[in-house]
């Protein structure tokens, strides 16, 4: 019965027409309130909002005085000042002074150099080749997929702290070992440790845009699989791989003060905050004359930190999740 | 195929100007994906023959091998799971002995493919300008200026308006006829002898299909290319292509020229294809003619004509035993059927059935929506 239904719609429309009409209804074109709220939160996805600002300041100040620490006007972390030992926060020494007389604030930027340089530097390696070998397994699919999925399958299988405290454990724990070959080996077996992980990511990615007509389009235009990888699935995976690498670097920089703790991470000679924690940690058992600062301060740069991290990891997603909507 | 035909074709291939030699020419095409339930066949020992600058339209339902074939032919479809038999030459050249590194120098300079949907065949972090110059600079050895140069002009001639400022944009600051123009003009920027064009106005509004087909049309003519232009509407290919032919089950069904096809079709399938497109004189609101039922299962195809079980006309014979592809009275004009609409014995065949009630019959005679549904029963049965 297609006539009922079609009488109202025919008779509104008329009735919007005389409307218009008789003057009653403005001609000027406004966005209708139905429309608005997603309007709005499209908008917000956008933009960064205060909170993304906020992260991306603290990350600033921190990437920042990490790569100036040698020029910064703090003093030396070495340095200590025996008098003032496990004095709390004073004039001239924000966050007052470890067990020895040590700075606090300079040794927490001072160990924010370590910190980054270990997890950004293993996040890379594992983007490197985890994102290799992830795109490769994606694309060509068939026995190499299976054969790397279940290689990535069963490194996940082992805890990543244990996997990489064994390999930091028989590559670099002698005890002459330097501050940058520790800091070089932590690098290469956390990066090991992550590659099934931003692997298997990628592969999902990959899989998905490599089955997208272009690829085809690609194919029978003549270009070569190598071709095909780099320039058209390559591209569209990025994101995906970008938003995991700042998530994945704020849980090295927890991984890592777990293995100093364990006494594999940094040497102590060298500050990061996972050995100033994992110095500091017998200060919580004192019970008189206690630096509480000792783990307090590295322990918030470490939160706020990977809070940082993990909200622009989002606000990455967020983004490129609305651009593909609109395609 | 018949050796009576087989013989024909030698013969016209012998007769014809070297000069004028066949562009393309498939011999018992056929194309089966491996499955966990057995063999798919998707295409079954298909014959064509294409000529530069003419159009072969390629008609049928959802799943009747009409884009596999296409495929098929161009040797895009992985290898692995596919199994492909049969003989593809193109000027001469046999392909399907080529390995992908000697088709590459086919693909894209000498044939290329409009794919089916816009939205999804170009890629959407790239710039326009990047993803028609790239197969420029990579197959013609072209540096950045002269491909440039080249894709403002392609992008005029399938008309782009602001064709300088498009080329710095990305796919989905346009909409989608303005993509398929663009993916149209990376598909001729080689300047390719065979185009396919796959289901190419499928995803489109219908205001832009014909725009985009009178596009391609245009782009062939001045080329002078073949195109296989595959699509499942009959409308679609009425007044552009010089050939149709009509698959089911991935079969030819019926070939012929354009105008004979419509003239004189001998298919009970082109007959219910036909009339199931709406007409404008038909009062609004009047049921559209439906083909009952779906194509059959490609893994065990049932053993006598493909489309039997959906046939108005179908016969007990029909059911057992598989009709040739046999030449009708005008030349070029094939089909594959035992009793062929427009025929005598056709016309008995389906009184027959009308008379014993057989809802195909009476669902393609009268739109009677009972017996449709009925056929949709039985054939899913």
């Amino acid at each position: 019965m297609p006539e009922p239904s079609v009488d109202p719609a025919v008779s509104t429309l008329e009735g919007d027409t005389a409307a218009v009409q008789a003057g009653t209804q403005p001609l000027v074109l406004e966005p209708s309130p139905a429309g608005a709220p997603a309007d709005v939160e499209k908008a917000a996805n956008k933009r960064l909002g205060v909170m993304g600002w906020i992260a991306i300041i603290w990350m600033v100040l921190v990437v920042g005085s990490a790569i100036l620490a040698p020029l910064l006007p703090i003093p030396d972390p070495a340095k200590p000042f025996v008098t003032h030992a496990g004095e709390g926060p004073q004039a001239g020494h924000p966050f007052g002074f470890d067990s020895n007389g040590q700075d606090m604030f300079s040794r927490v930027i001072w160990g924010a150099r370590a910190s980054l340089i270990v997890s950004v530097g293993s996040v890379a390696f594992g983007l490197l080749f985890g994102g290799v070998l992830g795109l490769i397994a994606g694309y060509y699919r068939g026995k190499l997929d299976t054969l790397l999925s279940y290689v990535f399958n069963t490194f996940l299988a082992i805890p990543q702290l244990v996997l990489a405290l064994a390999l930091v454990a028989v590559f670099a724990s002698q005890p002459d070992v330097t501050v940058s070959e520790r800091e070089f080996w932590l690098i290469i077996s956390i990066g090991l440790v992550s590659i099934p992980i931003i692997g298997r990511i990628t592969r999902a990615s990959a899989l998905t845009w490599s089955q997208r007509e272009f690829v085809l389009a690609g194919r029978s235009m003549g270009a070569r699989n190598r071709r095909i990888i780099i320039r058209d699935v390559m591209p569209n995976v990025l994101p995906a791989m970008f938003s995991i690498a700042l998530l994945g670097i704020a849980v090295v920089i927890v991984l890592e003060g777990g293995l100093s703790i364990l006494g594999v991470g940094v040497p102590a000679s060298t500050p990061s905050w996972g050995n100033l924690i994992a110095v500091g940690r017998n200060e919580l058992t004192k019970i008189i004359g206690a630096a509480p600062q000792v783990i307090f301060f590295p322990s918030i740069a470490i939160f706020l930190t990977v809070l940082a991290l993990n909200y622009l990891g989002d606000v990455v997603r967020a983004r490129f999740d609305v651009r593909e909507s609109v395609i | 195929m018949s050796p009576l035909r087989q013989r024909k074709e030698v013969r016209r291939t012998i007769s014809a100007k070297p000069e004028a030699g066949r562009l393309l020419e498939v011999t018992d095409l056929s194309t089966a994906f491996k499955t966990p339930r057995g063999l798919a066949q998707a295409v079954n020992s298909v014959s064509i023959v294409l000529d530069r600058g003419k159009t072969l339209g390629i008609v049928g339902e959802s799943g009747s091998g009409k884009s596999v074939f296409s495929r098929s032919v161009m040797g895009l479809l992985p290898k692995h799971n596919v199994v492909r038999e049969g003989s593809i030459r193109f000027e001469g050249q046999e392909l399907t002995s080529l390995s992908n590194s000697a088709m590459r120098t086919y693909w894209g300079k000498e044939m290329a493919m409009v794919f089916q949907d816009p939205m999804t065949s170009l890629n959407p972090v790239v710039k326009i300008g990047r993803q028609i110059t790239e197969s420029l600079r990579y197959h013609l050895d072209m540096d950045k200026k002269q491909a440039d140069e080249i894709a403002l002009t392609l992008m005029k001639s399938v008309g782009i308006p602001e064709a300088e400022r498009r080329l710095e944009e990305y796919p989905h600051q346009m909409s989608g006829g303005m993509r398929q123009r663009i993916v149209i003009a990376i598909a001729l920027a080689c300047g390719p002898k065979l185009l396919f064009a796959d289901e190419p106005t499928t995803a489109l509004d219908v205001t832009v299909q014909a725009q985009i087909l009178n596009l391609l049309q245009q782009q062939q003519r001045e080329r002078d290319m073949a195109m296989v232009l595959v699509t499942h509407d009959l409308g679609v290919v009425a007044g552009r292509a010089d050939e149709i032919a009509v698959m089911y089950a991935g079969q030819i069904v019926e070939r012929a020229p354009t105008r004979t096809l419509f003239a004189q079709m001998r298919m009970p399938y082109t007959e219910g294809l036909l009339k199931s497109i709406p007409k404008l004189e038909q009062p609004s609101h009047s049921r559209l003619q439906i083909i009952g039922g779906r194509p059959p299962d490609l893994v065990s195809p049932p053993p006598g004509c493909k489309f039997a079980p959906r046939c108005p006309y179908a016969q007990e014979r029909c059911h057992v035993e598989e009709p040739p592809l046999v030449e009708a009275d005008t030349p070029g004009h094939y089909y594959k059927c035992w009793y062929p609409v427009g025929t005598a014995e056709g016309k008995e065949a389906l009184e027959k059935n009308l008379s014993a009630g057989i809802a195909q019959a009476v669902a393609a005679v009268g739109g009677d929506s009972v017996a449709a549904a009925k056929v949709e029963q039985e054939v899913n049965a």
